[in-house]
């Protein structure tokens, strides 16, 4: 069962926390948005391996879009 | 006064240092980035100059670039504004180097006051009552034990160059102060450069407090009175008041001569504040505490200005041209009163998270005591770059209620489309609430705004869930 792991905000990615294939417990950060002088954390939704990570630093996404997936 | 004046900001301060400069006939420079190319500083100024891309780092941060952008359009002052460069002494000092008037008190001041430990001591030494705790840095976790047990909890651990929300943190018990200590000292370093980190006396529900000052080259320092700024978020300021409510005329009088006090102490030059809290407000025996001096013009400005009448952008150049304030301490009186709320580009109900988006259609308010300090205006498109202020609704009135009423209708008046939410919601029903009309206590709005307005009953309208 995978889960996806939404941007909560617009924003630019600042830090890419975990890679690909790392473990993560549900919480943990994966990747770390920047927005507006705000640092907004881009969680696992449930405990599990990351199976894909879809952005890269520098990179701007909007609310919603999908930042990784945890299988 | 000046030949020209390079505004090294964005925004809505901008906007309003242009404004001062055009009503003094002043010619007025904007810097902007490629991002801002359109913006309403740009519009409004003589002249623009870009000075880099979109990031902050590249454009308003980069000292070359500003300094490259005031010779070439033959500006002989700067204004920083607030935030980016207005704080960075390095910057002051280059500026200087280059035969150009910075804006702002002398580098020495801006070294001395950005480190909070430090502007402590020198304000401990004047005289001034600071909020109890050290006046020397704990260098680890474990010290920082020992030392609690003498300051008290809660502690409040802070990072000498804290500020913006960042390198501050709470301890409640002995268990919370290791993460506290390590995460104050990580954000120090990471956003001030600097890891020393010190403990205060966590004051529980105190009001914030500051005062308004100006000092000239001349050995003139005046004070504009009080502020109150009590209602924050991440210890960020969201609504601000002056003067501030529930205070004594004897004990206004001593916290504006404190501020006068530690103005002297430093031997300031130009428009600062002198925060401070206020424990026991309202009661018979209030305290205030220095707590930090920002040497720079603060976001909330306007409000004095609407209650005393003084330009204080206006003050700030005479006092940077050498010349002496235009006011007296004893023409200084406090007509009424103003609010201000921060009209940001954030969403209270999802924990106040930056949105983005254009603006689609845009009105300001208007009416009698009515100023809006805006920075935006239909097209603008809201960028992650820079912080989420989009405009500033200020109101003044006879009394408390009537700057209160103006203000709710005022927002009720303005219209901002595009972005997915604003604060404007957030703010008709703070203004609303029985515990905005009383200001008794602030705890609750302070310590979780968004639970604040579900459980006073106060209507999200536009804000989506």
């Amino acid at each position: 069962m995978a889960a996806k792991s939404l941007a909560p905000a617009d924003g630019l990615v600042w830090k890419i926390v975990k890679k690909a294939g790392d473990t993560v417990k549900q919480g943990e950060e994966i990747v770390i948005l920047e927005s507006m002088k705000m640092e907004i954390p881009v969680t696992a939704e449930i405990d599990g391996t990351i199976t894909k990570l879809l952005v890269e630093e520098g990179q701007a996404v909007e609310e919603d879009d999908t930042i990784a997936e945890v299988g | 006064m000046f030949n020209a004046v390079l505004v090294a900001n964005r925004g809505e301060i901008a906007v309003r240092v242009i404004t001062t400069l055009k009503r003094l006939g002043i010619p007025s420079i904007a810097a902007y980035s490629e991002a801002d190319r359109d913006a309403k500083h740009v519009e409004l100024a003589d002249d623009a100059v870009c000075i880099g891309p979109a990031a902050a780092a590249e454009s308003y941060l980069n000292v070359a670039a500003v300094l490259e952008a005031a010779k070439r359009s033959g500006a002989d002052a700067i204004h920083p504004g607030y935030g980016f460069l207005a704080e960075n002494a390095e910057f002051a000092r280059s500026v200087a180097e280059a035969g150009i008037t910075f804006v702002g008190p002398q580098p020495e001041i801006i070294t001395a006051m950005g480190s909070k430990i430090n502007s402590r001591r020198i304000m401990a030494e004047a005289g001034i009552a600071t909020v109890p705790g050290l006046l020397e840095p704990v260098d680890s976790a474990d010290a920082a034990l020992i030392a609690a047990t003498e300051v008290g909890y809660p502690v409040a651990v802070k990072a000498s160059g804290a500020g913006g929300g960042k390198g501050f943190r709470v301890a409640h018990t002995s268990a919370e102060l290791p993460a506290a200590f390590e995460a104050a000292r990580g954000e120090g370093e990471r956003f001030f450069g600097d890891g020393t980190v010190y403990l205060e006396r966590y004051l529980t529900d105190p009001r914030h407090v500051e005062v308004q000052i100006l000092g000239d080259t001349h050995g003139n320092v005046v004070h504009l009175y009080d502020r109150d700024c009590t209602i924050q978020r991440r210890h960020q300021k969201l609504v601000e008041e002056a003067p501030a409510p529930g205070l004594g005329d004897d004990f206004r009088q001593h916290i504006c001569a404190q501020a006068v006090e530690a103005a002297r102490a430093v031997g300031y030059v130009g428009a600062g504040t002198v925060e401070g809290l206020v424990a026991g407000s309202g009661s018979a025996g209030p305290e205030f505490f220095f707590l930090e001096m920002n040497t720079r013009i603060q976001v909330e400005h306007g409000i004095t200005e609407l209650i005393t009448g003084v330009d204080i952008v206006e003050q700030q150049l005479r006092a940077a041209a050498g010349e002496p304030l235009s006011v007296r301490q004893r023409d200084v009186r406090i007509e009424g009163h103003a609010i201000e709320v921060r009209i940001n580009a954030e969403n209270a109900a999802k924990g106040f998270l930056p949105t983005g988006g254009a603006i689609t259609r845009y009105e300001e308010p208007a009416g009698p005591g009515v100023r809006v300090d805006s920075g935006v205006g239909e097209g603008t498109r809201i960028l992650p770059y820079y912080d989420s202020l989009l405009a500033k609704v200020l109101a003044h009135g006879a009394t408390r209620e009537e700057a209160t009423a103006r203000l709710i209708e005022a927002l009720d008046a303005f219209v901002l489309e595009g972005p997915k939410a604003t604060l404007l919601p957030f703010h008709r029903a703070l203004l609303t609430t029985d515990a905005w009309a009383s200001a008794s206590s602030a705890r609750d709005i302070t310590s979780d705004p968004a639970a604040f307005m579900k459980a006073s009953g106060g209507t999200v309208r536009g804000t989506p869930a």
